[in-house]
């Protein structure tokens, strides 16, 4: 059977929406079983498909591709298409979502089973990875846009899942209107691409950069700002939202009102990746703007360290877990600031097998606690869960950044990078990610050393029903657990230090950012680049971070407690998150609330409709009563009148 | 049967309606009702070979026929259709099926003359959209007025009165300083026909002078702000069925006599003050897009937002002027108008919808208000299902039909200025606040009262009504060149007259 990439890509996307559209519509009459087997076996063909379409065009010999598949609008000038682009970078992102997302359907078969709306669960994930393959695969900024919005579209359905909880529904909005908030900024990146280039086609807009360079837009009187400069920061802000930047990272916490699956799967591997893809993929954009990516290097790196911070206070499992997610997608676009796409991309991939690893074993320990996620009531569960406990160990090393695990190398590479990068707001990225180096690895072992040793502190119920999860959940953990090992060291060197790399010329950088190129005259092999990483300073403050976490929370669980009543100001900052929700609910919710009150009662109710619609009649009403008046009915009154009337008329005819 | 087959649209919809009115009392309700089907099926289906033999590539008016009425001031029975005429013909017959199936039930006394109601309706409304004699024109115009005020004087809910007597007299104070226009132009030209208008050579501020008692009228029935009060008391008091025809069809006829009228005959007017109408439809999408977060009732919620959506359309139509003024470019405001009509097409599937829902859930338990609810999708999981695809297609999300207007919209505004724009996007966030913060309270949570366990989910008929509009929603979502495609000559013709001059040359 020999597939053309153009077959194979319509295999990797029709795929998962049939599966989708079977379950959704039909669930109820298929039952349980032969629902997660569509499910499944349909994200089955479609990671398959996807290897075959990596393999052919990323080390293969096919060409990378763009093409359309149908008109969706044509009008005037204008004309938007439906297509995808097959390059290196869609097809790896494609094989990592389909890989990650038949990981979780797998897992959940085990996680949601008895759930009432185990069906519909399975078609919601099937339609989000759809949506997300439309949104990689994409050839321009229609679907890109179509795509983005579909995953958030499935993101609150599935946020608020089990739609009895109240927390769950205010999660699911909360993340459904940060997310537009962002998608504001998008939509107005888009709308000027399309004025400025009058295409939405990713080739023609790349290839029309030159011309525009220099052109400038004036949004104020009197300035003129840099129009690449200005598309490039709403893009961003559009990135902002989906891969929960600060300020608008807000929703990703609460998003973990879901099924612990979907935090896997979207809130860690997939949805908040759309963002640092985006970037890539523009990266002919925002090379030519010096200034956007001082933007992204410093909101990045700021994200990178103080949401790592918050993760040090949270006693909810999947809430450390999240924010960690939080500081590692910091990581990602601080790398991107740095023009280090590759690195980037390549944390991308690592972290969303060690992430998805680390929310999957989550869940393991979460559904063995019977739904308790508070890590106070646990502890110990070495003992009960060795496979669970194994593989979360190689998910926290990895995230910590030893070597030899995947997060080692790709982190490494975007902390080297923003140390070697010029632009603005180098410097201070570089402290705050290596700073947050110590910090991941204080939160992630805090965790660690909190389920996992630490005496036992859950209550003897509890206790009895302790047991390693069924092997449709434990396999897809040691599934990750091996890439979460080996991705890192066997693909660094084709990924980073190769010419072309592995991305080939999906992503562009100018010579002048090109920090990844210094970075591989520096690299002789992975032997030495792991021995030199056991000499730098993000290495020894990881080791630095576990051991303070070995020391306050195994050693001498009395610190934390003394720590927070020393420095109560800091402790108590870090438990309100720096006040962004309160902020937001406070000042911004509120005052939206007072001013559309306002608007509807004073405005639209009292002046509009009461003085001057209903006032109208009112006073014809009132006009007509006076007029009335003078209809007595009595003949002499009327007779008066008319004299009164002749003698005037009289007057005014003598004079 | 080709050349009369307009005629047959308008009539057999009003004749239809007249024969129902016969089965007499509530005793034959099921005749009444099978009648009615009977004749909306009829209508859908003469539209197939309207479509068919609609010839997309060009601009002058299909299906032409002209019958003299009143020799005495050149007033004809004249109609034709172009691609606008059409797309807004084939939404009627659509909607008024769509009507007449979801009221099989909720409808219970007086069935007959709510059946007539809304065939004569049907039929005046397809009227509106053919009409291209301006008289004719007026007299459908005015014509949907009564059976509409009926209707909700009749079926309507407990302050019913008010609001009919309001929505007569707001509609109709508009359509009457119209009239006046109508009759200059006459004095003009000649004769009432519209194309006879367009040619017309006008001064400025005759051009103004029309252009504000044109504006009038059809601002009003948009509507626009501030005259826009009487949707929301004529949506929450008029029956299920009434709030469809209401927020589908009627306020597609302001826009549409927008498009008729006041581009073609005042070109001049429209550029000079096209900032006004830029102005209004602005407001109306930010500010009655942070009013509709404030309704605690669900059909007012609706209606505000109604009146938002709107607001693209009316943008759409008078942004051209900028936006060529801009480029230099015609072929660059084609997106601005399509938009705007793609808007209006899709808002009636979207909102009717709603309305529809909010009727089955009316029906049930006697209230409108949001804080009577909670934790509907229980019980009801497929209508929660349906709501939530109608939801989403009025937040405007991607794949669904509301994307497609505001997203063409949006694109075009830019190149007229970044700040209309700007403020026109904030609906990404506002119709997602008010849409979604009201799904949320009626249908998800656990179950709130004990009204609320007592309801069953929908079947059948209703179901079958849902898929219908769903069908439509996604299809126009996915494939929206399928409706492009019919009105692109239409829109280029228009594009043509609406900015060429019209000035009386000295």
């Amino acid at each position: 059977m020999n597939l053309s990439a153009q077959q194979l890509s319509f295999i990797v996307i029709l795929a998962p929406l049939l599966g989708s559209l079977f379950t959704g519509f039909l669930g109820k009459a298929l039952g349980t079983k032969a629902s997660h087997r569509i499910a499944v076996t349909g994200l089955g063909i479609a990671f398959i498909a996807a290897l075959f379409l990596c393999h052919a065009i990323t080390f293969g010999n096919t060409p990378p591709r763009s093409f359309n598949i149908y008109t969706w609008a044509l009008s005037g000038t204008f004309q938007f298409n439906i297509g995808f682009t097959l390059d290196s970078l869609s097809t790896i992102m494609a094989v990592l979502v389909t890989f990650i997302s038949f990981l979780v359907h797998i897992y959940s078969i085990g996680y949601m089973a008895g759930d009432p709306g185990y069906q519909r669960f399975f078609s919601y994930i099937s339609l989000f990875t759809f949506a997300m393959l439309l949104l990689v695969l994409s050839n321009n900024f229609l679907q890109l846009f179509i795509g983005w919005e579909g995953v958030g579209l499935v993101s609150y359905l599935l946020i608020g899942f089990w739609f009895k909880r109240d927390s769950a529904n205010a999660g699911s909005f909360k993340a459904f209107i940060v997310n537009r908030i962002g998608d504001f900024g998008f939509l107005l990146g888009i709308a000027l691409v399309l004025a400025y280039f009058g295409t939405l086609n990713y080739e023609q807009v790349f290839a029309e950069i030159p011309v525009l360079a220099n052109a400038t837009i004036r949004l104020f009187p009197g300035t003129d700002w840099s129009l690449i400069t200005v598309i490039c920061i709403l893009l961003f802000i559009g990135a902002m939202g989906k891969s929960a930047q600060m300020p608008l990272h807000v929703w990703l916490p609460e998003s973990m009102e879901g099924p612990t699956p979907i935090s896997a799967l979207i809130h860690a591997a997939t949805m908040v990746t759309a963002g640092i893809f985006m970037i890539c993929r523009m990266s002919p954009l925002y090379e030519h703007s010096p200034t956007a990516l001082s933007v992204v290097l410093v909101v990045g790196a700021t994200g990178a360290l103080f949401t790592g911070l918050i993760g040090i206070v949270q006693y909810d499992i999947k809430r450390v877990v999240a924010y960690s997610t939080l500081s590692q997608l910091g990581y990602m676009v601080a790398g991107l600031g740095a023009s280090a796409y590759s690195a980037s991309l390549f944390h991308l991939a690592t972290h969303a097998c060690f992430k998805a690893l680390l929310f999957l074993g989550a869940g393991s320990v979460i559904m063995g606690m019977h739904h308790d996620q508070d890590m106070r009531n646990m502890g110990g569960l070495r003992r009960y869960m060795p496979i669970t406990y194994t593989t979360f160990l190689i998910g926290s090393l990895a995230l910590a950044a030893i070597p030899p695990f995947a997060g080692y190398y790709s982190k490494d590479a975007i902390i080297e990078a923003i140390g070697l990068t010029q632009i603005p707001g180098a410097t201070y990225a570089y402290i705050c990610v290596l700073l947050g180096a110590f910090v991941t690895a204080l939160y992630t072992f805090r965790a660690f050393f909190l389920v996992f040793h630490t005496q036992e502190r859950m209550d003897e119920h509890t206790r009895e029903h302790l047991h390693e999860s069924p092997s449709v959940v434990w396999l897809p953990l040691v599934c990750l657990a091996v890439p979460s090992i080996v991705l890192g060291f066997l693909f660094i060197k084709p990924m980073l230090y190769t010419e072309p790399g592995l991305l080939g010329s999906s992503v562009i950088t100018l010579p002048a950012y090109d920090v990844l190129s210094k970075m591989a005259e520096e690299y002789h092999g992975i032997a030495a680049a792991t021995w030199q990483g056991l000499l730098g300073a993000p290495f020894w403050l990881s080791v630095f971070g576990i051991f303070c976490a070995w020391y306050a929370y195994q050693k001498a669980p009395e610190t934390p407690a003394k720590l927070a009543r020393r420095f109560s100001i800091f402790y108590r900052i870090l438990v309100n998150k720096y006040g962004f929700d309160d902020f937001n609910q406070t000042v911004i919710v509120r005052s939206v609330r007072n001013l559309s009150s306002w608007f509807y009662f004073i405005v639209d109710t009292k002046c509009i409709d009461n003085y001057v619609v209903n006032g109208t009649g009112r006073m014809i009403s009132f006009l007509s009563r006076l007029t009335r008046q003078a209809q007595t009915g009595y003949l002499y009154h009327y007779a008066f009148v008319m004299i009164l009337g002749v003698l005037i008329f009289l007057c005014w005819l003598m004079i | 049967m080709h050349n009369i087959l307009l005629s047959l649209l308008i009539w057999i919809p009003i004749i239809g309606g007249g024969l129902v009115l016969f089965t007499g009392n509530d005793k034959n309700a099921k005749q009444a009702r099978v009648i009615g089907l009977i004749v909306s099926c009829l209508t859908l289906l003469l539209c197939i070979p309207l479509v068919r033999g609609f010839d997309p590539h060009i601009y002058t008016m299909q299906f032409r026929e002209t019958v003299v009425w009143i020799p005495a001031y050149n007033i004809n029975y004249d109609i034709g259709i172009d691609g606008i005429s059409l797309t807004l013909i084939l939404l009627t017959a659509f909607t008024t099926f769509i009507v007449i199936l979801s009221s099989w039930k909720t409808i219970r006394i007086r069935v007959a003359q709510f059946m007539a109601a809304f065939l004569i309706m049907q039929g005046l409304m397809i009227g509106v959209f053919a009409a291209i004699d301006s008289i004719l024109f007026y007299v459908f115009w005015e014509g949907i007025l009564i059976p509409m005020y009926l209707s909700i004087g009749i079926w309507g809910s407990v302050n019913r009165s008010y609001a009919s007597i309001k929505f007569f007299l707001y509609t109709f104070f508009g359509s009457a300083i119209m009239l006046v226009a109508l009759l200059y132009l006459y004095s003009q030209s000649g004769s009432f026909s519209i194309l006879s208008f367009y040619e017309v050579k006008l001064s400025q501020s005759a051009q103004n002078w029309i252009f504000l008692a044109f504006f009038l009228a059809f601002a009003v029935k948009v509507p626009m702000w501030p005259v826009h009060t009487w949707l929301p008391d004529a949506h929450t008091e008029a029956p299920a069925g009434g709030s469809v025809v209401l927020a589908a069809l009627m306020l597609k006829m302001g826009v549409y006599g927008f498009l008729r009228f006041s581009l073609p005959i005042v070109p001049d007017a429209c550029r000079s003050l096209d900032w006004l109408i830029i102005l209004l439809s602005l407001i109306a999408i930010a500010y009655i897009g942070l009013v509709a977060i404030a309704q605690q009732d669900m059909k007012k919620l609706i209606a505000y937002s109604s009146i938002a959506h709107m607001g693209f359309a009316t943008l759409g139509c008078f942004m051209i002027f900028k936006i060529i003024d801009k480029t230099g470019n015609l072929g660059d405001a084609y997106m601005s108008l399509e938009g705007g009509m793609v808007q209006m097409i899709s808002h009636a599937f979207s909102s009717g919808a709603m309305f529809v829902v909010v009727g089955i859930l009316y029906d049930k338990l006697h209230t409108r208000l949001i804080g009577d609810y909670g934790g509907v999708a229980n019980k009801m999981p497929i209508l929660a299902a349906f709501f939530m695809l109608f939801a989403m297609a009025n937040v405007g999300l991607p794949g669904t039909s509301g994307f497609v207007g505001e997203f063409m919209v949006i694109l075009s505004g830019i190149q007229a200025s970044f700040w209309i724009t700007f403020f026109a996007a904030t609906t990404l966030i506002l119709s997602a606040s008010y849409t979604l913060w009201m799904y949320k309270r009626v249908f998800f949570g656990k179950v709130a009262n004990d009204n609320v366990e007592s309801l069953t989910d929908i079947r059948g008929l209703d179901i079958l009504v849902f898929s219908l509009l769903g069908f439509m929603t996604l299809f126009l979502g996915i494939y929206p060149q399928a409706v492009l495609n019919l009105l692109h000559t239409t829109i280029g013709h228009l594009l043509d007259i609406s900015t060429y001059t019209k000035l009386v040359s000295l």
